[in-house]
């Protein structure tokens, strides 16, 4: 009962909605019922398509560039203790830094829109994967780090077959937060650049319908977002969790 | 096999873990360390391992030098196996280490599994063992490299007793059978007792050598029941209230 839990409070909830739209007669340009955001997606679904693709191709680059950088990062300043001490508080400012507040900046700085879209969405989903990562490359247990020492280990074997590995978990739950974070960060910096009319992403349909006043159009997009996000979430968990049962844990 | 000559270990935050602690090793010994928490086992092991160096003193080998990487075999009060290999490439890795090859180390470390009696378990991952068998694989690893000293750390106090008895006993065996030196920390005086040769008594912390008591047990499972076990662990339960007493004085 409580694994169907969630669809079925979905279906009574969507009912709900139409059945209170239809009652009181809302007009749809206010409030559409669920029945007329699925219409507006089916007047142009190839257009919500196409938007959905840009929007997750952005995602993915930088969910991708995030993720090296951030592993790269880390690793250097596991490496080094100077540039641990130089950078570490410095990380901090890209995870405070709305997002918003610099996509303009950048937009204007680099201009070509798909490679300013990815830089914002980059910055803020380098911090989770990075600090995490952080973490666990430090977190490798002290009498493992001893017997290492003891069998004469090298630091790089030590990398390799120590710290690495045991980062893995730490950065998979990094990674999957940061999943989250890089559509968050392309969907801002899309509506930033969207206005100068040069994206095509999901969130330049959203400013569209809205300035036309579609507004059943506007809910379609909001909810393929919404649904790309659970989508992420939910596929790098299991990445995680297939990573971590094909090598004997959890 | 080694001396150690009045070593001194201050930590940077002015604990001074040992002072003055001199004891002789000799080769083939099973020495049992026995002393109340904090009074620096553990950093005399640490000592005698080179991963931690003392403040003053000096640790002495009888063949000159410092023992080689793989030569001293350390067993943790954790099993502390890396989670992501299985049983065989937990007891690789000091091979690894030292530049083995899998395939070449493969009937060495089928032999250090069957020497603890986990042959069949090979490729299970530390999360299907027990807590028993994963010490068995720990003790394993150490043994893998055919060390001259080994050094262990409270290795059985978080196990049950049965399982604790049977790891004893076979550590005994493993001892008998290797030729090996051991030195063995442990806060029990039943366990010093039975499983060593010597049992050395520490004071409280800063940690010195207060005495030692040389065992005169015939080592086997019988040894438990043997009127000998109890008048020897009466002998150093005796020896250890008096080296309280004066250390409280
Ligand atoms: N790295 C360290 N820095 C500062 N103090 C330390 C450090 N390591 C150990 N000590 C202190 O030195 C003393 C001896 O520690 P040690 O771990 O050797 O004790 P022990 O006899 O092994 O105790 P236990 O039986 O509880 O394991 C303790 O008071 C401990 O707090
Ligand atoms: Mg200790």
């Amino acid at each position: 009962m409580t694994r169907f839990a969630p669809t079925l409070f979905a279906g009574f909830f969507l009912v709900l909605w139409e059945a209170a739209v239809r009652l009181a007669g809302a007009p749809e340009y206010l409030v559409p019922g669920p029945v007329a955001i699925v219409g507006a997606f089916l007047a142009t679904p190839s257009l919500f398509l196409a938007s959905l693709a840009s929007t997750l191709g952005v995602t993915a680059t930088a969910l991708a560039v995030a993720a090296v950088l951030g592993v790269a990062l880390a690793l250097v300043m596991q490496a080094s203790p100077l540039a641990r001490a130089a950078f570490q508080p410095w990380t901090v400012v890209l995870q405070v830094t709305p997002i918003v507040a610099i996509a303009p900046l950048v937009v204007v700085w680099v201009g070509d829109p798909f490679a300013s879209v990815v830089i914002c969405a980059t910055i803020i989903a380098f911090f989770p994967v990075f600090s995490a990562t952080a973490t666990g490359l430090a977190a490798a247990p002290p009498e493992l780090l001893d017997l290492f020492r003891l069998n004469g280990a090298r630091r790089w074997d030590t990398l390799l077959l120590l710290r690495l590995p045991a980062a893995l978990p730490y950065f998979l739950a990094g990674l999957r937060i940061s999943g989250g974070l890089a559509l968050v960060g392309t969907v801002s910096a899309e509506i930033v650049a969207g206005s100068g009319g040069v994206a095509s992403g999901l969130a330049y349909r959203i400013l569209e319908a809205g300035y036309r006043l579609q507004v059943p159009r506007m809910f379609a997009a909001l909810a393929l977002l919404s649904a790309s996000g659970v989508a992420i979430n939910a596929a790098l968990g299991a990445l995680g969790r297939a990573l971590l049962r094909g090598r004997g844990e959890a | 096999m080694l001396t150690l000559d009045r070593l001194v270990r201050r930590f940077p935050n002015g604990t001074e873990a040992l002072h003055e602690a001199s004891l002789h090793i000799g080769k083939g010994d099973f020495i049992t360390l026995l002393g109340p928490s904090g009074c620096g086992k553990s950093t005399l092991l640490r000592l005698i391992a080179g991963l931690d160096q003392p403040d003053q003193g000096r640790i002495a080998w009888a063949s000159g030098t410092a023992p080689a990487p793989g030569e001293i075999g350390f067993v943790f009060q954790d099993p502390t196996l890396l989670p992501w290999a299985d049983a065989a490439d937990n007891v690789f890795l000091p091979l690894r280490l030292r530049g083995r090859s899998r395939s070449g180390a493969a009937a060495e470390i089928q032999a250090a599994l069957a020497r603890v009696g986990l042959e069949r378990f090979a490729h299970a991952h530390p999360r299907e063992l027990s807590g028993g068998m994963r010490m068995r694989v720990s003790i394993a690893r150490a043994l893998v490299t055919r060390p001259r000293l080994l050094l262990m750390d409270e290795p059985f106090a978080a196990l049950d007793e049965f399982t604790r008895f049977r790891l004893q006993e076979d550590l005994q065996g493993l001892w008998r059978e290797l030729g090996c030196t051991v030195v063995f920390v442990t806060h029990s005086i039943y366990e010093a007792c039975f499983l060593a040769r010597r049992i050395v008594l520490m004071t409280p912390r800063p940690g010195r050598i207060a005495q030692e008591i040389v065992s005169r047990l015939t080592p086997g499972p019988g040894a438990r029941l043997a009127l000998a076990y109890t008048e020897l662990v009466a002998e150093v339960t005796r020896a250890m209230q008096a080296s309280l007493a004066r250390a409280a004085a």
